[in-house]
């Protein structure tokens, strides 16, 4: 398989983007999983895809927007629907989570909608639901390295702010953080990092990449910096596994990549019981 | 002569169409260990919100440090402590360590590192509240009072010149409440911190504090330990209600 990435650029280009991918979502989903808004993650990548789905019915219905990479206004999508989530959510003071739904019912209605425009780009649209190892372009491979670099800066410059918002919103209120800014930021990078995974993982399998390998980490990490350093781990774990048996079983990637991350996430929960049992059987024995 | 750290002159605040603060004039000197003592719904949240600048008085003003509080820019000259129920969820992946280091966030400043001497710093800040041996415990694993003394030390580590606590010993068992407050009273005496505490209730007005007050939408009372004692449970049940008894 090393020799077919080196040969083929659409497979180096799935590979690179998957291990880049592998990090930055992951990442950030320990901040997104800590602030209970793993449902707005699925939100948004379900606008990402009404913006997919019009800009593939544009392309046909237009022929000088045939080259236009819909990757593009799917980003436009996710940042518009993020926007419109926080909007939301303030409206809705109480009923925070109604947020969600609204915008996800919205983005899953346009889309169909474009889909019954266009009515027939169903093979191309299948690769932006589910993935593809063959579909991913050297310029989105320039795409998610862009991203992965907004990340980076992001989560470098606000890392303890970010900390200090996740665990305690109301203190950082009251120890006078720009918490708001902070958080309008830190949602257009979750839709900028739902609209980079897409291409790998496919639209509807992004939140899973996010959330999945956070939820692993979790049960066994002792601290903050460790739930994110296994996030990664596991994360990278499951593109690696899951790209290669794409590639050997001819399988779409986002599935193989989320049954990867389920079976680690089963393995450390199992894990995680068998020891926690013999602890209690030795301080028994011990008593 | 001490400065006068908070002056609260005259402020009212309404939400819609409830009255919530009336006329409320309140003074905090340094070194005061004052407790706020107002039943649910007597505006004591509302008059923490609009002592941290998270709510604008509708009338009156609030100056902390002889600033108006509006354009008081020395957030991390206060540290406060939520309360912890609803703060945070007991779950969160956190060290203790990690959350004591967190209190420096605002001093370090946007865009800045946190500094080297942190570490150092947040061994002081636990052993002041005597909880230097669970540093790499993480934070869910802790008692309710353990939370509590873990949260103090997050507000000391910016080294505060006041610390502003919301019900503190909620959540903390009955026997460990005396040390909660003797451990209250040495950050008081030996590190010259001002501590404002609001509770409800008036058992654990205790006589480690130096100062009551006394809070149902105006201040009723205000003034030393040792003359809240004299006042008469009739009296209080006039400010009150039924709902504060005093224990004998």
């Amino acid at each position: 398989m090393i020799e077919a990435i080196l040969n083929y650029e659409f497979l180096q280009n799935a590979f690179i983007s998957g291990l880049i991918i592998g990090i930055i979502a992951p990442l950030l989903g320990v901040f997104i999983v800590v602030r209970r808004m793993s449902l707005i993650a699925d939100a948004l990548s379900h606008v990402t895809l009404a913006g997919i789905a019009g800009s593939l019915y544009l392309s046909q219905s237009f022929s000088a927007l045939i080259l236009l990479n819909p990757i593009y206004l799917g980003i436009v999508a996710a940042v518009s629907g993020s926007i419109l989530i926080e909007r939301l959510r303030r409206l809705y003071k109480h009923y925070e989570e109604l947020a969600i739904p609204i915008i996800m019912s919205a983005g899953i209605g346009l889309t169909a909608i474009f889909i019954s425009l266009a009515s027939g780009f169903n093979t191309d649209l299948m690769s932006y639901l589910f993935g593809s190892v063959s579909a991913v372009s050297r310029q989105d491979l320039w795409i998610v390295i862009c991203i992965a670099i907004v990340v980076i800066v992001f989560l470098s410059l606000f890392f303890k702010e970010m900390f200090v918002l996740a665990f305690d919103e109301e203190y950082a209120n009251a120890s006078g953080l720009p918490a708001k800014w902070i958080h309008f930021l830190f949602m257009l990078v979750v839709a900028l990092v739902i609209a980079a995974s897409m291409r790998i993982v496919g639209i509807l399998l992004v939140s899973s990449l996010i959330t999945l390998p956070v939820a692993a980490s979790m049960r066994i990490a002792k601290g903050f910096k460790q739930t994110i350093i296994y996030s990664i781990l596991f994360g990278e774990a499951a593109v690696i596994l899951g790209l290669i048996s794409a590639y050997y079983l001819n399988l779409a990637p986002g599935g193989t990549i989320v049954v990867t991350a389920i079976l680690i996430l089963l393995i450390v929960i199992l894990v995680k019981k068998i020891v926690l049992n013999i602890n209690a059987k030795e301080r028994g024995a011990v008593k | 002569m001490s400065q006068t750290f908070i002056d609260i002159k005259n402020v009212s605040f309404q939400y819609e169409y409830t009255q919530v603060l009336k006329n409320i004039s309140l003074k905090v000197e340094e070194g005061d260990f004052l407790a706020i003592l107002g039943p649910n719904g007597s505006g004591k949240s509302t008059l923490l919100k609009l002592l941290l600048g998270l709510l604008k008085p509708m009338s009156g003003e609030v100056q902390l440090f002889g600033q108006s509080n509006e354009t008081f820019r020395n957030r991390e000259w206060i540290g406060y402590v939520s309360q912890k129920s609803n703060a945070f969820n007991s779950g969160f992946p956190a060290t203790v360590e990690e959350v004591v280091k967190s209190g420096l966030t605002k001093k370090v400043g946007l865009f800045k590192k946190m500094p080297k001497d942190a570490n150092v710093k947040v061994e002081e800040a636990l052993t002041s509240v005597g909880m230097e041996h669970f540093r790499s415990r993480n934070i869910g694993q802790l008692s309710g009072g353990q939370q509590q003394r873990v949260f103090i030390a997050r507000a000391l580590i910016s080294d505060p010149k006041i610390l502003i606590l919301d019900e503190p010993t909620v959540g903390i068992d009955h026997e460990n409440v005396q040390s909660f407050y003797d451990m209250l009273a040495k950050l008081n005496e030996e590190q010259n911190k001002t501590i404002i505490l609001v509770t409800h209730d008036v058992d654990t007005v205790s006589n480690r504090i130096s100062h009551v007050a006394c809070l149902n939408q105006t201040i009723h009372f205000h003034g030393f330990k040792k003359e809240f004692d004299t006042i008469s449970q009739t009296q209080l049940d006039n400010w009150y209600g039924h709902s504060v008894r005093k224990i004998h």
